[in-house]
């Protein structure tokens, strides 16, 4: 349930679920933004939900933070609308070439190359949030034996496509674009696809995901 | 292809299609773009008697240099900007905010913004432009929008359709007043900072760097001292909201920001100064002042009343 709502300037709510990451918080927060999808409430503009926060940006000419912090609070929620439950296998390629970080992984973790992929491919991550760049999805949880920092200095340009881990999360590189995250290996698969007009992100909040290995020699194939 | 063009002949430094922006998109990522100035936008579309969402040309600092081919049309600039005609070999000089009619062969020269950011080139019709989830704002970033997601570019062509057949004399005496005080409110991790720091970031000034552009405004002063964590678990961001760095720099997000952020949020600049926050460019120098609520909302209203009487006084 929403802890708090105060004001974020003088478009917006900023709606606080609590201060830990979790999936029974985070799913929450999707629950709401699902309902606020379906509720049409005069003036949104856009609905953010993040780990255990949801933005509500609104157009200050139609409504304004006391009218529409009333219809938020009044809202019913209705059951079941919290996770589409969709299950989503994205397959990844670890050779040498796209795994920019193992080497670095195996000397921060002390577990070698084969664990830390047997590790990493065995469980399945949920979907808490996308955004920062189009799509990006943040996944979690990551095995406690995965759990390692952000590189001291960002990359300028990580290629896109790529997997990250840091903490207990992992994620993907939509685009190229800077970023600190342990790079393990890359995707043939364009999770956001900016040719598409309707439902351009392959990954949603709510959605589960699970990883599996491909050889270089799939990996080109499913590039052609 | 269409008989009514421009051509590229130069890009100018960040000229990209904008409309009213692309709104229900924050949750997989997608910034809200559309035009940074939104009255000046305004004022351009409805100078040319269009729709209010129609897409404009903005560009920043210096503007693109356009060769026109095609019937007469009805353009004008708004902003602050110096900008030319060359017909037959001479240098027409205009003025901004009135409709101007360009002739086949015209080279319309948007030489630069004074003392300002961004400016708008409007015409009497419509640019054919693509557009993506409901709007052809530009977004360089995730490559969609309006030429394919791109600035623009030497050489490349811009077609035209709905050429108005009259040309209006609409203009507006307006002159864009610029302010160095930008009014906030105060942010959800107001108390992630110090006392001294709250202190130092509301008297003094900051230099607006160079490193500006559509997705935010970094800052330069004096460091601001966090407390509690220069890290919070990433969440939604809007556009104005005012983020501060691990290095205790401010960043301004503007409307092509990211979508989620993972730094302490001081304070949100408030509506009514957004459009002349984004038109303040590098070197100057900005103040902030905490203002609540209430008096924000109702700035914003007058400030709104202001942007219907200038459209009102369009003639």
């Amino acid at each position: 349930m929403i802890k708090n709502i105060s004001n974020l300037g003088d478009a917006a709510l900023y709606c606080d679920f609590g201060t830990e990451v979790n999936k029974e918080i985070n799913r929450n927060v999707i629950n709401y933004f699902n309902n606020l999808r379906d509720s049409n409430f005069l003036g949104i503009t856009n609905i953010t939900p993040s780990y255990n926060k949801l933005v509500i940006s609104f157009d200050l000419k139609l409504t304004s933070y006391a009218k529409l912090k009333k219809q938020v609070e009044n809202l019913e929620l209705k059951k079941n609308n919290s996770s589409k439950n969709n299950l989503i296998k994205i397959p990844v390629c670890c050779a040498e070439e796209f795994a920019l970080d193992i080497k670095r992984l195996q000397k921060l973790l002390k577990i070698n190359e084969a664990k830390i992929y047997e590790t990493f491919f065995s469980k399945n991550y949920y979907c808490y949030m996308t955004g920062f760049i189009a799509g990006m999805p943040f996944l979690g949880d990551m095995d406690k034996s995965l759990f390692a920092k952000r590189l001291e200095t960002p990359r300028v340009k990580v290629p896109k496509n790529s997997i990250g881990i840091t903490e207990q999360f992992c994620n993907i590189y939509t685009f190229e674009s800077p970023g600190g995250w342990n790079i393990i290996g890359k995707t043939p698969v364009d999770i956001f696809d900016n040719k598409k007009n309707t439902e351009p992100n392959l990954i949603n909040p709510g959605d589960t995901i699970s990883f599996y290995p491909i050889s270089k020699l799939e990996y080109e194939k499913k590039y052609e | 292809m269409n008989k009514n063009y421009f051509e590229v002949l130069r890009p100018g430094i960040n000229s990209t299609f904008q409309d009213n922006g692309r709104n229900n998109f924050y949750h997989i990522g997608i910034p809200f773009s559309g035009a940074m100035d939104n009255r000046n936008f305004l004022l351009a579309n409805t100078i040319s008697n269009n729709g209010i969402n129609n897409p404009v040309l903005e560009f920043a600092y210096q503007g693109p240099k356009l060769k026109y081919i095609g019937e007469n049309i009805s353009i004008n600039v708004t902003g602050d900007v110096n900008f030319k005609i060359i017909r037959k070999n001479k240098n027409l000089k205009f003025s901004c905010y009135e409709n101007i009619v360009l002739e086949n062969n015209d080279c319309l020269d948007i030489q630069s913004t004074n003392r300002s950011v961004y400016g708008y080139l409007s015409i009497g019709g419509t640019f054919e432009v693509d557009y993506y989830l409901n709007s052809c704002s530009t977004n360089t970033k995730a490559k969609i929008g309006a030429n394919s997601g791109e600035k623009l570019e030497t050489g490349q062509i811009i077609q035209l359709k709905n050429i108005k057949k009259i040309l209006p004399k609409n203009k507006i005496e307006y002159l864009n007043s610029k302010i160095e005080n930008i009014r906030i409110i105060k942010g959800p991790h107001f108390d992630y900072f110090s006392k001294d720091a709250i202190d130092s970031f509301f008297s003094n000034e900051f230099n607006v760097t160079k490193l500006s552009d559509r997705m935010g405004i970094r800052l330069k002063g004096p460091k601001i001292n966090n407390i509690k964590n220069t890290n919070i678990k990433s969440e939604g961001l809007v556009k104005g909201v005012i983020q501060i760095t691990a290095d205790g720099d401010p960043i301004v997000m503007l409307s092509d920001h990211g979508t989620i952020g993972g730094y302490p949020k001081i304070g949100v600049v408030i509506s009514a100064d957004y459009d002349k926050l984004v038109q303040i460019p590098p070197g100057s120098k900005i103040k902030f002042k905490e203002i609540n609520l209430k008096d924000a909302e109702t700035i914003f209203k007058l400030y709104e009343m202001e942007t219907q009487n200038l459209i009102s006084n369009i003639k």
